[in-house]
């Protein structure tokens, strides 16, 4: 995972960070050279660049987030599943149509914990991301995923959900093998799973295609995802009759990881690294597994009647608190 | 009945007749009402309110209205080009005269006692927003305790966008209160589906039916027309989202013509539990 090296990649608020970074950069090589000593030139610079950043990023608009979240260099599912997995074994197919890329389902553990790990797939490179549609899941993807799901239920996997998608694939084929069936059966029977389910929001929450894999006992935010019932440029397409006003539509939707938090959609943000998770991978993936280790310690010990009841009551009483 | 459905003349008073948006003769209004808001010529299906769904699905004077007090409010404080949602929201309150998209309640149906939910498309487009989850969700509460048969009738464009990741959530909140209904009633939950029934709603709810009616004609799916076109950039079989599409396809039980869902409807109860629930 390389580090965003400006030019192309960078945000347009991004663009003053590169230039700070470059010239760091510079300094760096400068002072590796041994011509001069510019190890106080350096440590100011990194300040001002890390101010910079923080300074920048506390007041990014919802927009700017959603901008983040759909970041080319950001990290993906497969680099999380990539990152904690050991001996990871990777799992095909809904044994009644095919094989939909844009579903990883893997077995592995993560710690100590043996799990399931279920999360939409978007890609490496532009092949990849032609064959997984982007993370556009198909019906057999979650299909796929339903039955592994249930694979893990018999043997008593803990299964961890990670959702970055912009949305269920909207195509022919799509509708003619029950998108919406495929969909509606799987939040049905995530809610009967006989294990802990730990649902992560790691990019794009798009809709009912998130959702598809999105019902747990824990769900965990990343601080610059977001999570909506529709995308900002399909919401500004409807309401201000124009994709341009996806700013606004933005704002409007309540969909950062904080506003979900309040209207009691997600039970934890987790902190992204300073400048986002694309700056530093590694430390994303460290924090978020932490967050995800700790769900599944504590959901360890609950028994399964209760953890099924407690599930059902979270989403059957979903932003309760806000009617009274 | 010619004289039912030949041309409007000049002098016909407005109001008294409609056009048919199928065979495209004039009606005489009070025709189309005594026909389940059907063309008694073609048998065309208009759109239908949630109350007169209620009124010709239920046996006379045995629906008994729940959550009639849940109404949508406007959470998230949301304004779009138009003004905001909070408007809206009391606009089509005075147009429909119902607190929000849905109407739900225990009735008998031919007899057998049942709990219905009904979506009204002529309130902000049947969508789906916390108000219209939380009264699928308290019908199917209600007919799981009473151990009946649940039967929703859809017609919505989906998730209500004004209530953000709220409306989403419904999804989720529907499909848990289904899980349990079938876990612990022991009695069938049954799903109509009208025109137009999309997005959300299709993915949640309305897709769970143990049962699955759709009326004919009906236009059914996840992504809308525009959306799917927009993206494959190319044009759509003919017929294609349709509910005889989709029984083709494998997912739907029987297209039933409105005025026959009651029956139909008490057959299948009658059909699937040991003992009518009637006594």
């Amino acid at each position: 995972m390389a580090r965003s090296k400006g030019g192309t990649s960078a945000l347009p608020f991004e663009k003053p960070i590169e230039e700070v970074l470059q010239d760091l950069e510079a300094l760096r090589r400068a002072h590796a050279e041994g011509k001069k000593d510019l190890s106080k030139e350096i440590r100011d610079h990194e300040l001002r660049s890390e101010n910079l950043i923080r300074e920048i990023f506390a007041r990014l608009s919802p927009w700017q987030r959603v901008q983040v979240a759909r970041h080319p260099n950001r990290p993906l599912v497969s680099d999380y599943a990539e990152s904690w997995l050991t001996d990871p074994m990777e799992l095909h197919g809904d044994r009644r149509f095919g094989d939909d890329p844009a579903i990883l389902t893997t077995l592995g553990r993560i710690g100590s914990h043996r799990v399931l790990l279920v999360g939409h797939r978007k890609g490496k490179d532009v092949k990849e991301k032609v064959a997984c549609h982007f993370g556009m899941a198909h019906p057999e993807g979650y299909r796929k995923a339903m039955l592994k799901m249930r694979l893990a239920e018999r043997f008593g996997l803990p299964i961890v959900c990670l959702i970055d998608t912009p949305g269920a694939y909207p195509g022919i084929g799509a509708e003619e093998r029950g998108q919406a069936w495929a969909i509606a059966e799987n939040i049905q029977d995530m809610t009967g799973l006989r294990v802990p389910v730990v649902v992560a929001v790691v990019g794009e929450g798009g809709s009912g295609g998130a959702l598809g894999i999105g019902i747990g006992d824990r769900v965990l935010m990343l601080e610059n995802a977001y999570y909506s019932v529709i995308s900002p440029e399909g919401c500004a397409a409807i309401l201000w009759k124009s994709g341009d006003q996806a700013p606004e539509a933005a704002r409007e939707l309540k969909l950062i990881a904080t506003d979900l938090e309040r209207l009691g959609i997600v039970d934890e943000v987790v902190a992204e690294p300073l400048g986002g998770a694309h700056r530093n991978p590694g430390q994303a993936a460290a924090s978020l597994k932490q967050a995800i280790v700790r769900a599944l310690d504590d959901l360890g010990g609950v028994p399964v009647d209760v953890m099924l009841r407690l599930r059902y009551e979270k989403f059957r009483r979903i932003g309760a608190h806000l009617f009274n | 009945m010619a004289w039912l459905t030949r041309k409007k003349k000049k002098d016909t008073p407005e109001g008294l007749w409609q056009r048919c948006t199928g065979c495209e003769e004039y009606i005489f209004k009070q025709q189309i009402h005594d026909a389940h808001e059907c063309c008694p010529a073609c048998g065309e299906h208009f759109p239908i309110s949630a109350r007169r769904r209620v009124a010709v699905t239920s046996d006379e004077g045995t629906f008994e209205e729940l959550g009639a007090d849940v109404v949508g409010r406007d959470i998230l404080g949301f304004h779009d080009a138009k003004g905001g949602y909070a408007e809206k929201l009391v606009k089509a309150r005075s147009v429909s005269g119902l607190g929000d998209a849905c109407v739900a309640g225990r009735c008998r149906i031919r007899g057998i006692r049942a709990v219905v939910a009904v979506l009204d498309f002529g309130f902000l487009g049947g969508s789906m927003g916390h108000a219209v989850g939380e009264k699928v969700a308290l019908a199917l509460d209600a007919a799981r305790e009473d151990r009946l048969p649940c039967v929703v009738f859809t017609s919505s464009g989906g998730a209500r966008m004004h209530e953000g990741a709220l409306s989403l959530m419904q999804m989720a909140k529907t499909s848990a209160a289904i899980h349990r209904f079938k876990q612990e009633s022991g009695a069938p939950y049954v799903t109509v589906l009208a025109n137009p029934t999309t997005g959300g709603v299709t993915a949640s709810f309305a897709a769970l039916g143990d049962l699955i009616f759709a009326e004919p004609k009906a236009l059914i799916g996840f992504a809308g027309p525009r959306v799917i076109k927009n993206t494959i950039r190319q044009d759509l079989p003919k017929g294609f989202q349709t509910s005889e599409f989709l029984m083709e396809k494998g997912f739907i039980d029987r297209i039933i013509p409105r005025r026959e869902i009651p029956g139909e409807l008490a057959r299948a109860f009658g059909l699937l539990l040991p003992s009518s629930p009637s006594q």
